[in-house]
């Protein structure tokens, strides 16, 4: 079986107002020096498969059709 | 002129649109649900607004993969109308029947209240019964109804008119890209659209702005 973790994060220039939201957030609670915050989405997926090429290529197609929202974001995919 | 509302789980706008479809065309809508493969010989699909899916993902994500939602597209490219309101026009980006994305609200908050759209293209067959830059009112009620478009695709879609509906001047309740309140797709037979205009047909609603969206619809195959 393979592990593997997807990372889904907002393309760069496309508005992220929760991110905003976290950042005002950190500075008020304190945390001095705090740049820009940007919010993502973590999938972690087990595959019943063995060859990691192919494994590899599925989970792209995953992010593709499903997981990432190609319009607004980006994905990566590793393999654990 | 017969219509057709697509069911999903956790749509709540649905007896809404159908109430709606029902009082202006005077034949009830026939129903779809998501596991359906087939929709009937109609002149127009709905799909309502709602938290589909608990708007689990993206809201509309999950929906959109659903089989039904297979079905509204092989209509759609035979020319049939299709309407998505709310959720609904999440679903259709969602689905890639209509450009771009839905993005959270800039405010962060649930936005439920009445505002002003401007018709910006009254030369569609959902809006022909309206006047080209009028104004109407409409209730909006999303949390994720901030448009957002690339650059080339919001070129195109103001440059082809297919900016159908823009938030008045001072009005826009989400952030959405240019004002931008529903578009269509570049055969014109797709609609998406975040206000409700079903829930403003009727005196008892307090006007029937949206009215003329459904009769603009119901009366061209008609």
């Amino acid at each position: 079986m393979i592990k593997a973790r997807i990372t889904v994060t907002l393309k760069n220039g496309v508005l992220d107002p929760q991110g905003k939201a976290i950042e005002h957030a950190l500075s008020g609670m304190g945390f001095d020096g705090v740049g820009q915050v940007r919010q993502g989405k973590v999938f972690d997926v087990e595959l019943a498969e063995s060859d990691k090429a192919k494994a590899e290529a599925d989970l792209k197609a995953m992010c593709d059709k499903l997981l990432a929202n190609t319009v607004i974001e980006n994905y990566s995919v590793a393999i654990t | 002129m017969k219509s057709a509302v697509v069911l999903l789980p956790g749509l709540n706008r649905d007896r809404d649109m159908i109430a709606a479809l029902t009082k202006i065309s005077g034949t009830p809508p026939v129903t779809v649900w998501q596991t359906d493969t087939e929709i009937p010989d109609v002149d127009l699909i709905t799909i309502p607004g709602g938290f589909s899916f608990g708007d689990y993902l993206r809201c509309g994500a999950i929906a959109a993969r659903m089989p039904v939602m297979r079905a509204v597209a092989e209509k759609a490219a035979k020319g049939v109308m299709v309407i998505g309101v709310c959720n609904g026009f999440q679903i259709l980006v969602e689905a890639g029947l209509l450009p771009g994305a839905l993005m959270r609200n800039t405010s962060l908050k649930f936005v439920c209240r009445q505002v002003k759209l401007q018709i910006t293209n009254a030369n569609t067959m959902f809006t022909r019964r309206y006047q080209p830059g009028q104004i109407i009112r409409s209730p909006v009620a999303h949390h994720d109804g901030n448009y957002f478009a690339d650059a080339e695709t919001l070129g195109r879609l103001e440059g082809e008119g297919q900016v159908v509906f823009r938030y008045a001047e001072g009005t826009n309740p989400n952030g959405s890209i240019n004002d931008i309140a529903g578009i269509i797709n570049g055969q014109g037979n797709v609609l998406g659209l975040m206000p409700h205009p079903e829930n403003l047909i009727e005196a008892a609603h307090g006007g029937s702005d949206g009215r003329a969206l459904f009769e603009s619809a119901l009366g061209i195959a008609a």
